[in-house]
């Protein structure tokens, strides 16, 4: 009997807490999605539903510049990190290179510095080595803290590689490039399209850093969102937010399904 | 003649000696295996003939060709890996048709091509699965069919039904053969089963610390062991010391102690020049002793041995007895068949006699370090005897 209850405990407790994470997590984005139709200048009641802000966001030229450098950064810096994440990777399975436990250590660091520190350090360097803050120093940083993520998520894909398999190819007649294309790059690729989508998502999301080294004239979207905050002024910001999550779900949705036309494509 | 000559093969692991000078010739389509326990360089004997290893010293050649230096992809050889190694993002059909894509074969040839390997291993209605879908003994076929549509010289196979269980294995085994007879080239078959090496081989090399230690086909290898360790290794075996005390007209007398401060009197035919005083190891398989309770016949050719049953395994196919011999424990089998029988089973505990024909006490050249019982094994060999520790009530 006793077990009976400490089981039915658990269970409550489980479900209680389960219901407790999905709310503080999903409650929110629900309220701001509705929010972003409701026909009031703050958030204080339901006034009727509207459009008017999706409106104001189209005609709002800022807001829409904001957009482009957002997704320019953040194409660039994924393609590069990307890039730069798989020869990293590959070149830290090479057993015989010396430096790659150091090399490693190296690129793990960035995941636990606080992205203050390293605003800081990077809007440091820029103006130590007399660079003009703007879209490429933007880039820079972005790329810099994308790298340590894609290289941790192509090499872990990686180490659960079947050398095996390249032996086999080798032995079937297969060279070097050819293996890498037809054998390697394929089962790499679900590793290296989940590093591209972090990648991305970092970039786009990135205030901190952005905001260190971005200087004045270049504005991401979340520079613009938190200036325009700091003003009062949150009614476009809820509409604004609302398309970025209907675009990040578009996203993952559309990579889940290209994973597996791409993999069978190679 | 394309046959396969290895030349004075080492392989040096930053001092670890895997392959030790290994010299060897294996006839064209051959089935040739390589035999022995786990590190003893038969892997790495066979990486080196497929190209994954280079050697330390030493020439592979296969016909009149040195392929010592020719990289894996331009070898005339194709490898069965122990894990299949199947492309697991490629169907079946892909699978199979990899190395003539490579080599730009027209598409309607590696469609024919495919379908006529997929038949010969029997899966050409599996062919656009993919090899996850696929159960152990599938995989197996699909990369063979892999491996042999590149019409290689030769055929490697590295344990390639270690992952498979035991009917399978059976089945599969019968299968290679079978292929082996069909495609007719050279397979060489890597494996740590000594049953598996002596029912599908031409011939075997047996290995041990990266030495061929005996090569020839099984039978001879099983009957004629040239050292303990190949007497023991294949098959199960006696291994009894003794001196020379008498030598006569092809026939000789041991005098082996008996453990107990006693000793007893074996007779053996010899296959090698004999001096009196030396000392000798007779490996006498178990199954070549019968067992009685009565006392046979005696005869001049053969040995008998008064001793005490310690332990009696029943194994379906025959009965192991474990007889005592003053200190020495003799391992015997004999066969249910009624001639055998005594008019009531042997029982534990019970005084038999043990006797077996003079030739079929085979000497070995060696000296066992451990002379105290017959079924000790050597070092490397494998102890197959475990006491059982149930009795059964006396009837």
């Amino acid at each position: 009997m006793k077990r009976i209850t400490a089981s039915r405990f658990y269970k409550g407790f489980n479900l209680t807490a389960f219901s407790l994470v999905m709310t503080f997590l999903y409650v929110p984005i629900v309220i701001l999605v509705i929010f972003s139709f409701n026909d009031a200048k703050i958030i204080t009641g339901w006034r009727g539903f509207t459009w008017k802000y999706y409106a104001q966001l189209w005609q709002n030229d800022i807001i829409k510049q904001a957009f482009r450098n957002t997704m320019l950064i953040a194409v660039l810096s994924t393609l590069v990190s990307t890039v730069f994440g798989i020869l990293t990777a590959l070149g830290l399975q090479n057993k015989k290179f010396s430096g790659r436990k150091l090399i490693s250590a190296l690129i793990y660091v960035p995941l636990v510095i606080p992205d203050i520190l390293m605003g800081v350090s990077l809007a440091l360097l820029f103006n130590f080595t007399r660079v003009n803050t703007g879209m490429f120093t933007v880039l820079i940083a972005h790329i810099t803290f994308c790298i340590s993520y894609t290289v941790i998520v192509i090499n872990s894909r990686l180490e659960g590689f079947d050398y095996s398999l390249v032996e086999a190819a080798m032995d079937l007649g297969a060279k070097p490039g050819y293996i890498f294309w037809r054998i390697k790059f394929p089962l790499m690729l679900p590793g290296i399209i989940a590093a591209a989508l972090l990648a991305f998502t970092l970039s786009i999301d990135d205030f901190i850093i952005t905001f260190f080294t971005s200087g004045r004239g270049f504005d991401t979207l979340p520079i613009y969102v938190e200036g325009t905050i700091r003003h009062g002024t949150i009614t476009t910001i809820n509409s604004l937010s609302t398309l970025m999550i209907g675009f990040t779900l578009f996203l993952v949705v559309i990579t889940k399904r290209m994973r597996k036309v791409l993999i069978s494509a190679l | 003649m394309e046959e396969i000559r290895i030349e004075h093969l080492s392989k040096d692991f930053d001092g670890f000696v895997a392959v030790d000078d290994v010299s060897l010739t294996i006839n064209n389509g051959e089935l040739f295996s390589f035999l022995g326990p786990s590190g003893c360089g038969k892997t790495t004997l066979l990486r080196m003939i497929a190209g994954f290893e280079a050697p330390s010293k030493g020439r592979i050649v296969i016909g009149n060709i040195d392929i010592t230096d020719i990289p894996p992809y331009k070898r005339q050889v194709n490898t069965i890996f122990q894990n299949y190694s199947l492309f697991p993002h490629m169907t079946v059909f892909d699978n199979v048709a990899f190395g003539l894509r490579i080599r730009k074969t027209p598409k309607p040839e590696i469609k024919d091509r495919v379908g006529e390997m997929l038949a010969l291993v029997k899966m050409e209605d599996q062919a656009f699965r993919y090899p996850d879908q696929l159960s152990g003994g599938m995989k197996q076929r699909i990369a063979i069919a892999r491996a042999l549509i590149n019409k290689p010289k030769v055929l490697l196979l590295d344990e390639p039904l270690a992952a498979l269980d035991l009917k399978l294995r059976q089945h599969m085994l019968i299968e290679l053969m079978n292929i082996h007879d069909a495609v007719g080239i050279t397979f060489i078959y890597v494996t740590h089963d000594q049953g598996e090496a002596m029912s599908i081989s031409d011939r075997v090399a047996l290995m041990n610390h990266g030495k061929i230690v005996q090569e020839g086909p099984p039978d001879d290898i099983y009957e004629r062991p040239q050292s303990i360790f190949s007497a023991y290794f294949i098959g199960e075996t006696n291994l009894i010391t003794g001196e020379v005390i008498a030598i006569e007209d092809g026939f000789m007398q041991l005098k082996c102690p008996d453990g107990n401060g006693g000793s007893f009197e074996i007779g053996s035919t010899f296959h090698f020049a004999q001096v009196l005083g030396r000392e000798l190891t007779v490996s006498l398989r178990p199954e070549k002793i019968a067992i009685s309770r009565s006392k046979p016949r005696v005869q001049d050719d053969v040995n008998m041995l008064r001793g005490t049953i310690e332990d009696i395994l029943y194994l379906g196919t025959h009965t192991q007895y474990i007889v005592r011999v003053g200190a020495l424990r003799f391992r015997v089998f004999s066969q249910h068949k009624r001639v055998y029988f005594d008019d009531k089973a042997l029982d534990w505990e019970e005084a038999v006699w043990l006797f077996w024909h003079n030739s079929d006490s085979w000497l070995i050249d060696e000296i066992q370090d451990n002379e105290t019982s017959a079924t000790e094994p050597p070092d490397g060999g494998v102890n197959h005897y475990q006491r059982s520790t149930k009795r059964p009530t006396k009837v």
